[in-house]
């Protein structure tokens, strides 16, 4: 059972930070490969900021920060890039993947830091000790997937972000100012990507400027796993994910292996299914 | 016409540079090592650099000639040093000959990569752009994680390597040399002929390449077992150097520092991947002692540097004059067309859309000026 | 009946239910010079793409010189012998001019060989490059573009890299040209010229040409039978004359 609950949990951090890449894939038609360290970026705004003031002002500041990064990020290096390859794009983004990894590294050292954040504590549901910190995870969590679907179903801006992603030439003779969408999407991936890294420090209180990869890596498998593109199959994805994680973790025979086990599922989800779970089909126009 | 220059008249220099550069390269050592002139970290260094120039030549077949993006070099290259070395441990006990074990060795290293760059490029080939640069990245991982879980292997304690080379003499400097001249013979001849040819048109025009015939999947297979083949070889090299050999080393950074090598040098240049391998080989050797601690950091920003900056400069329209009036080509790689980015672009779309109305749009752009009224003899030609 | 090229029977395909080409039935004969003709998304395309393996039909079927060839691969369709060009023109951009058509010799018997002889430069390698050479500098020079041959594809003008395209689909050595709009931004000077490389070919190599054009003079000028779509349909078949003037079709170009 606990088990099962720390799955859900880590699952809804990387539906979170896949959340990211599947808006990003669907909207600009990249693979945002730093969107992972956008979660680092997020992690030492908090450790720096709670060092002086409290949680609530270094959420709001890492948030900030976060949006600010990616919206800058874009700006700089994708948006030059718009008509280039897809290969262009992507060694691009993984440039600015290790810019960021470096930026943190000169600044704060290589060694992972120990972060302390207010201890949670935990409540008594049934006959289980649930930890607070997954609860919080999973609510607040399950609320920012809720909103985000209401937000682009329901909003101006939200039916323009699927417009882009449906034609990007169409829905700018529409009048959809598409550079506008675009750095939107990125704004809102990144403030995503920032309330998973307080989540993600909750599990694991300590920062360091290689944090973001592998969950950044996981992520993006789970995006494709669900579906790339598909919101809801990001959140499933996730949530898949993160139970084969803990479950496995939780298994000793299984536990060395659980990284393998993970990216051997991607392998072959995209073997069985390339469009993912909750993908849709798309031919090639000739 | 039919008078084709022969053979001999029509040298190219460029046609054959890289070989030579091999060459010469080989000789130097060869005459440098005899002479007593290379001290202990001279050799580790040019034993760096000449796995890095297999590494980055092999990789930049699959990214520059083949246009597709792979992730798990360093899992190919982890594939064959432990493989080859585990190997090299049992038969050094039975033949004698230190360069004959790791002449087998490295075919064993090599073809075993090659049978796993088959196994993962069956399938993964069938995905495209970003989803293949994933599927490789999780191999590389998926590769480290066993071994470093298999007992056989060392476990985390990485595989100890007998050593059968001694470390003052160069024979096996020399041999990774012929290595290196090998490779680039090999590879420079692939490219140049008419298979060269099918693996470049794929890269230009997929659509087009399988409508002319081309069999798109067996030539995509074959560059990346070919590639991976000399990743496993790269990687017998650098265990025979390199005791023990770690699981750590071949993470994802290490792909991705042989993918800066191929930028760097421009991709679908195999001389520009030489001299981008042996220059990043070399500073990283300098550096490493000189930046510590928070330093260390420069590495990475450099490698992020030289990747945006070298393609950016190669693809965002606001460099394009600047590009034209300095014609970097030779060093920063082959020439991009604003078609081709265009075509590409059309051709790797691929967000899921209303297929159908996609279908009706994409067809038939062309307006008609036809009127029936006047006849068959007004036509439009727009 | 043995002179049949091409037969399609009850041709069709749907996308989701809706339906972009239906009943299609075609008998083209050898050394036809056949025109595919319709409104903007009648079909057209999507035909060829059928017929070249990009889409598998979703009903009917399709024969070439009585062989079945529904739903085969693409290179397959190819070595069948049905090669094509692009509306949008889809050359290899970084390639030159003599290469682009070397690609499409790739696939002929006589310059079969596996990777390793190109590898190792075994012996008859550098005979049969040399050999594949002069045939693509002779098809080039049917296109008068042997003087463009080392150039990069991209650098052509623009007829010229249309006229490459017909050049490295009949370096295939195909029985069927699939030509998708030869003439679209063509000046009229250069599509006089495509007509009579167009009548050229099928003379010389006896071969059987099916193309989509929506230049009426040159469809009525060049075309021995027509067909024309509309909304995926047959609107008419017949001999241009007929075949443009049917009334049906004429109501199909005002709009109904």
């Amino acid at each position: 059972m606990s088990t099962i609950l720390d799955g859900l949990s880590l699952g809804a951090i990387y539906a979170l930070i896949a959340l990211g890449y599947t808006m990003v894939y669907g909207i600009a038609k990249m693979l945002n490969f730093a969107h992972g360290d956008i979660i680092m970026v997020g992690a030492y705004a908090i450790f720096v900021t709670l060092a002086s003031t409290n949680l609530l002002l270094a959420l709001v500041v890492s948030i900030l920060l976060c949006a600010v990064t990616g919206v800058v990020v874009e700006k700089l290096a994708y948006k030059p890039l718009r008509s280039a390859s897809p290969l262009a794009v992507l060694i691009t983004a993984i440039g600015v993947s290790y810019f960021l990894q470096g930026t943190a590294q000169l600044i704060f050292g290589s060694k992972s830091q120990p972060i302390t954040l207010p201890s949670l504590g935990s409540i008594q549901i049934g006959n289980f000790q649930v930890e607070l910190r997954t609860v919080i995870t999973l609510g607040v969590g399950a609320l920012l997937m809720v909103g985000l679907t209401l937000f682009v179903k329901c909003t101006r801006t939200g039916r323009a972000m699927l417009a882009v992603s449906e034609d990007k030439g169409a829905a700018q003779l529409m009048g959809v100012n598409v550079n506008r969408i675009i750095m939107i999407t990125f704004a809102i991936g990144s403030t995503l990507a920032a309330c998973a890294s307080f989540f993600y420090l909750l599990q694991i209180p300590s920062v360091s400027p290689t944090l973001g990869a592998m969950p950044g890596i996981k992520a993006f498998a789970a995006a494709v796993i669900g579906g790339i593109g598909s919101i809801p199959g990001a959140m499933v994805g996730g949530v898949l994910l993160g139970l084969v994680e803990k479950i496995c973790t939780s298994i000793p025979v299984l536990n060395p292996y659980t990284t393998a086990i993970e990216f051997g599922l991607l392998i072959v989800i995209l073997l069985v299914r390339p469009i993912g779970l909750l993908g849709v089909r798309r031919r090639e126009k000739v | 016409m039919g008078n084709l220059k022969t053979k001999r008249s029509s040298f190219k220099l460029h046609h054959h540079i890289n070989w030579i550069i091999a060459a010469v390269a080989l000789v130097l050592v060869v005459i440098l090592s005899f002479a007593d002139a290379l001290g202990r970290s001279d050799v580790s260094l040019l034993n760096r650099v000449a796995y890095s120039i297999i590494l980055a030549v092999s990789l930049n077949l699959v990214v520059g000639f083949l246009g597709e993006l792979s992730l798990g070099h360093a899992g190919f290259m982890c594939v064959g040093a432990y493989i080859g070395c585990y190997i090299a441990n049992y038969l050094n006990s039975v033949i004698d000959s230190p360069v004959l074990v790791l002449i087998i060795t490295m075919f064993v290293g090599g073809l075993v990569a090659a049978f796993f760059g088959f196994i993962i490029g069956l399938p993964a080939l069938r995905l495209k752009g970003d989803y293949l640069a994933i599927a490789t990245l999780a191999f590389g991982e998926i590769v480290r994680n066993i071994f470093k879980n298999l007992p056989y292997f060392g476990g985390a304690k990485g595989l100890i390597v007998n050593k059968i080379f001694s470390s003052t003499k160069p024979t096996l400097l020399i041999i990774s040399f012929i290595v290196v001249l090998i490779t680039l013979v090999v590879t420079q001849n692939l490219i140049r002929s008419k298979h060269g040819r099918a693996i470049t048109a794929i890269r230009d025009n997929e659509i087009a390449a399988k409508a002319m015939g081309i069999n798109v999947t067996y030539y995509k297979l074959f560059v990346f077992v070919f590639a991976a083949f000399f990743a496993g070889v790269a990687g017998v090299l650098y265990g025979h150097q390199t005791t023990p050999v770690m699981y750590s080393f071949f993470s994802y950074n290490y792909s991705i520092e042989i993918l800066v090598m191929v930028v760097l040098g421009g991709m679908g240049n195999i001389t520009g991947s030489i001299l981008a391998a042996t220059l990043i080989t070399y500073v990283n050797f300098v550096l490493q002692n000189e930046l510590t601690g928070n330093l260390a950091a420069l590495k990475l920003l450099i490698y992020a540097i030289i990747l945006i900056v070298v393609v950016l400069f190669n693809n965002a329209p606001v460099f394009r004059p600047i590009k034209e009036k300095l014609n970097f080509r030779r060093l920063f790689g082959r020439k991009h067309s604003p078609e081709r980015i265009k075509d590409d672009a059309a051709a790797w779309d691929r967000v899921p859309t209303k297929i159908q109305m996609d279908e009706l749009l994409s067809v038939d752009v062309t307006p008609t000026n036809y009127e029936p009224d006047k006849g068959l003899k007004d036509g439009g030609d727009d | 009946m043995s002179d049949i090229v091409l037969e399609t029977k009850d041709l069709g395909i749907s996308f989701g239910g809706l339906h972009a080409v239906q009943n299609l039935n075609l008998k083209i004969r050898k050394r036809q010079l056949y025109g595919l003709v319709g409104p903007n998304g009648a079909g057209k395309t999507t035909v060829f793409n059928m017929l070249t393996g990009v889409y598998a039909p979703t009903t009917g079927s399709f024969y070439l010189e009585g062989e079945d060839l529904t739903g085969k691969k693409q290179e397959v369709i190819n070595h069948k012998g049905i090669a094509r060009t692009f509306q949008n023109i889809r050359l290899f951009n970084n390639m030159s001019v003599i290469r682009n058509v070397m690609v499409g010799l790739h696939n002929q018997p006589e310059f079969k060989c596996n990777p390793f002889t190109g590898m190792f430069r075994l012996p008859g390698y550098y005979k049969s490059e040399k050999k594949m050479r002069e045939r693509a500098k002779e098809i080039l020079r049917i296109f008068n573009l042997e003087d463009e041959r080392n150039n990069l594809s991209c650098n052509l003008p623009y007829g010229k890299q249309r006229k490459l395209e017909i050049a490295r689909a009949l370096a295939t050595n195909p029985k069927l040209l699939l030509l998708d709009e030869p003439a679209a931004g063509m000046n009229p000077h250069e599509t006089e010229d495509l007509m009579n490389i167009i009548r050229y070919i099928r003379d010389n190599f006896d071969m059987t040409i099916l193309l989509i054009e929506h230049d009426m003079k040159f469809v009525s000028g060049l075309c021995d039978e027509v067909t024309v779509l509309n909304f995926g349909t047959m609107l008419a078949q017949g001999t241009p004359a007929e075949a443009l003037n049917d009334p049906e079709v004429i109501k199909a170009y005002i709009g109904g």
